[in-house]
């Protein structure tokens, strides 16, 4: 099913360009270290340089290469993705099938817990969040998962609860499997592959949450780069110099595989 | 119907409530001391501890919330740190400018968006169908703030149209919305396109179904078949949309608001938390919680209005 | 038996859709002709064709359609080729259909009210008039309450009675022409034994002629005057109701008549049945269509059968119509 997928993907116009932009992001990522520029180190008699062969992005309104800045932005940005979207793919597969298989009353509560949890906007909790943790990666990793894990865990849910009626799974319980043991062999396993797919389609949300939250200053600290305050360095300098902010903003503007093109 | 209402806005006080003591139990299971962080480095042991005798937070949890509550419910959401004056009050005196800005950007992306997704659905496959698809695919790639600084870079710091900071004069509409043109562009972008997708794809699905091939087969006119017989089936889950659609534009808002030096509530939480301001931005928080909760209700009921296989089940 | 003045005269019909497969050639030669305040039956199993037929006359062909030849005269105009703005003059005024299924025949969130008087709209009389009307025919089809029910939505119905509102609906107009797609496979017995006196009393009063598209047997001997056998995109025998039921001379009909559920008088261990499959209709075999599944054929079936005509107006396409008398 995977395999058709990304056939059905790649022969779109619009999903060809996503798996590009993806592969040349993670080549980004990887070698990041080899452009000759280190992205923290300051040169003042270098500011605000427009493009050229030796600075591809120009230079920042400390001189740094905005070319490299945003290769190691991509680090940031993939690990984030990487960390986050682990932590939600197993909370949420690990919620949704307690949610779908067990008792009704956990059910009803933890259904109530994801929807509550839905209602804030992202921004929104991520602003009352780093109030009090103080910005660092942890909080958008943590903003990530509260706003990731209770959609995965719906759809885990309720294809949990589709499976539980399943004649496999009705034979296993007739057979005197303990509950464990059918969602781990019987029931796990059905579902694993699908969210896999749902969650790296959603890859690109994480890094938008990332890039925003950096963006206000909620996420990375200076001077460790990200799209996000490479965009926002760019915004408050964006009479002296265009280059920072196009800069920032071209690696968020995602290239977003929809199921659906 | 009338049941089917009560139901949904038992919901969502449910969940208004949940979230709220969700919110504030953040304070107990954040580790670390939350008095450290609130009042900075700086501050001694002693200005901690009456700090926390303030805030409520040397009562255990139940307490807290139980107090937190009543305290909510006669409408006090806390002091301002720095003015001293009501939090509510605060947060209400911002709201106009966040909801102007919101309606604004639902209003023009659900104006382009809806009849593009109709238009798509309706010739469908056609080089035009192509067209939306590609436009609002890239548009809805396009994050809030990222829109918002080009806006800003291309329109207004390099060709001057329109102007970078502020709302606008008091009591000058025209001025008004002329200051809501770029912030509403980078708002309601990404949603032309999430529109204009969902309504393509709701219209085709009516579009396939029976009682469309009955309508053709006696002969009624497309345009009938369109905009009163498809489009009143296919704007119901449009509508439950929309109402998530403003959630989403909460968190839009705040870019938006930042970017363009906007008042609004997203504005006023950014300062409050770099002025450790605490109780204004859970306030913030709170009430715009409420509001995406409302917003999603009111979707919902409208929705089901519009149905009347769930408004008569009674 | 002669053939009542003409009113839909369908000559050497073809259409194909295109598939990722190839062209699949839905209907083949297809030729049927049906006269004035005439009700003519058309048996087939599904995959047969029928609803390619009821949607080539209507016009409403899919998208892929790929080939159309041979003529459809409708009072004389043909049908192919007609541009869509006549086409739809027709369509809901002279020429009006029925559904199969009554549950997902009607607009969800319209009332009926609404639906029947929007069909109305080429009529230059008064909404008043319009809805008079309505009532009118919701009465004709044994609606009880019927001006009370007009708000009301199609869920707020049961199945038989949306088959009533499809039906008032399809004779509102008084059209020349009804096409009842299996109007009455979705209901049960009962309410198909009512629902079929209701489409011939109804019939008789408007004086149109029906098409009468059914796998049902019983159904198509109780309402119809002639009969049409198709299978797989043909028409493999036509005659009188008499003449297919007592002295049928396809191997297809009498197949299809043997296993007939209303005709088996023993109570038997197996239901008869017809082995093999449909061909497929991308690559057609050579000569007789039926010739995989016949229980009959011999060495001439690998050239296309004749049309033998038994008796004006009684014609088989089989190379031993004339043999196959029953005794």
């Amino acid at each position: 099913m995977r395999d058709s997928t990304f056939g059905r993907i790649i022969r779109e116009p619009m999903g060809a360009l996503g798996i590009t932009l993806v592969v040349l992001i993670v080549l980004g990522a990887l070698f990041a270290g080899f452009t000759g520029y280190n992205p923290a180190k300051l040169a003042m008699r270098e500011r605000f340089l427009d493009p050229s062969l030796s600075h591809l992005f120009g230079t920042d309104h400390l001189g740094r290469d905005l070319f490299t800045r945003v290769l190691f932005g991509a680090r940031i940005a993939l690990g984030v993705a990487s960390i986050a979207t682990s932590i939600s793919f197993i909370g949420g597969l690990l919620l949704g099938m307690i949610a779908g298989y067990g008792p009704r009353w956990l059910d009803s509560l933890l259904l109530l817990f994801f929807d509550s949890l839905r209602s804030f906007p992202t921004v929104m909790l991520a602003l009352a969040l780093v109030t009090l943790t103080g910005p660092s990666l942890g909080a958008v990793i943590l903003v990530v998962v509260l706003a990731m894990l209770p959609g995965y865990a719906r759809v885990v849910r309720a294809q949990t609860m589709s499976l539980k009626s399943s004649e496999f799974v009705l034979s296993a319980r007739t057979l005197g499997a303990r509950p464990w043991r059918i969602l781990a062999i019987h029931i796990m396993p059905n579902l694993s592959g699908p969210l896999v797919i749902l969650v790296s389609m959603d890859n690109p949300v994480v890094i938008t949450i990332e890039a925003g939250m950096s963006f206000l200053g909620l996420g990375v600290r200076p001077p460790t780069p990200s799209w996000g305050s490479i965009l926002n360095d760019g915004y408050a300098f964006i009479r002296e110099s265009s280059w920072p902010a196009i800069a920032g903003g071209l690696p968020i503007i995602d290239p977003r595989l929809r199921r659906d093109g | 119907m009338l049941a089917y209402a009560l139901k949904r806005t038992g919901l969502a006080v449910i969940i208004t409530a949940i979230s709220l003591i969700l919110l504030i139990s953040m304070i107990q299971f954040i580790p670390g001391d939350p008095a450290a962080v609130l009042l900075g480095p700086l501050a001694s042991p002693e200005m901690r501890e009456l700090f926390k005798q303030q805030m409520g937070l040397d009562q255990p949890a139940i307490i807290q919330i139980a107090r937190f509550f009543g305290r909510v419910l006669t409408g006090d959401l806390g002091t301002d740190v720095l003015t001293n004056r009501s939090v509510l009050i605060t947060v209400v005196e911002q709201l106009p400018y966040t909801l102007a800005l919101i309606a604004t950007s639902i209003g023009w992306s659900a104006l382009l968006g809806i009849p593009l997704g109709c238009f798509a659905a309706v010739y469908r496959g056609s080089l035009a169908d192509r067209i939306v698809g590609v436009l609002s695919v890239s548009s809805i790639a396009l994050p809030s703030f990222v829109v918002a600084v080009y806006g800003l870079l291309l329109f207004s710091v390099r060709l001057g149209w329109f102007p970078t900071i502020g709302a606008g004069d008091t009591g000058a509409p025209l001025d008004q919305l002329y200051h809501l043109v770029l912030p509403s562009l980078a708002v309601g972008l990404g949603w032309v396109g999430y529109l204009a997708r969902m309504v393509r794809a709701s219209m085709l699905e009516v579009l396939s179904e029976n009682h469309i091939r009955l309508a053709r087969a006696f002969g009624l006119q497309e345009r009938t078949i369109t905009y009163q017989y498809a489009l009143k089936i296919a704007i119901i889950p449009t509508i439950v949309i929309l109402g998530m659609g403003v959630g989403n534009m909460i968190s839009s808002a705040v870019f938006a608001e930042i970017v363009f030096a906007r008042p609004g509530v997203g504005r006023l939480i950014f300062d409050a938390i770099s002025t450790r301001n605490y109780p204004v931005v859970m306030g913030a928080v709170m009430i715009t919680t409420g509001f995406y909760v409302l917003c999603t209700l009111a979707a919902d009921l409208i929705a089901a209005g519009l149905d009347p296989r769930v408004r008569s089940a009674l | 038996m002669a053939e009542p003045e003409g009113l839909l005269d369908i000559d050497n019909l073809s259409v194909s859709f295109r598939t990722p497969r190839g062209d699949l050639q839905a209907l083949r030669n297809v030729s049927l002709k049906m006269g004035k305040g005439e009700i003519v039956g058309v048996i087939g199993e599904s995959g047969c064709g029928k609803s390619t037929l009821i949607n080539s006359i209507i016009g409403l062909l899919p998208a892929n359609t790929c080939a159309l030849s041979g003529h459809i005269r409708f009072a004389g105009e043909d049908i192919v080729g007609m541009a869509d703005r006549d086409l739809r003059r027709l369509r809901g005024e002279r020429i009006t259909t029925i559904f199969q299924d009554p549950m997902t025949a009607l607009n969800p969130v319209l009332s009926i009210g609404t639906q029947m008087t929007a069909i109305q709209y080429r009529r230059n009389s008064s909404p008043r008039e319009k809805q008079r009307r309505t009532v009118e025919f919701l009465e004709k089809v044994r609606m009880p309450d019927a001006e009370k029910r007009l708000g009301q939505y199609p869920h707020q119905f049961s199945g038989g009675m949306r088959q009533r509102i499809c039906i008032a609906m399809a004779l509102l107009t008084e059209p020349d022409l009804l096409i009842a797609d299996e109007p009455t496979t979705a209901l049960d017995a009962t309410l198909e034994v009512q629902v079929i006196r209701l489409l011939r009393e109804l019939q008789r009063d408007i004086g149109c002629s029906v098409l009468f598209i059914s796998h049902h047997l019983g159904a198509v001997a109780e309402l119809c005057e002639r009969v049409a056998i198709m299978y797989a995109g043909e028409v493999v025998e036509q005659g009188s109701v008499r003449d297919i039921f007592r002295d049928p001379r396809h191997p297809y009909t009498r197949k299809l008549l043997e296993c007939d559920p209303g005709r088996i008088l023993e109570l038997r261990a197996v239901m008869p049945t017809i082995g093999g499959d449909l061909p497929d209709l991308v690559h057609i075999p050579k000569g007789c269509i039926f010739r995989e599944r016949c229980p009959d054929r011999f060495e001439r079936c690998s050239e296309r059968p004749p049309v033998e005509t038994i008796r004006a107006g009684h014609r088989a396409a089989c190379h031993k119509a004339r043999e196959l008398a029953n005794p």
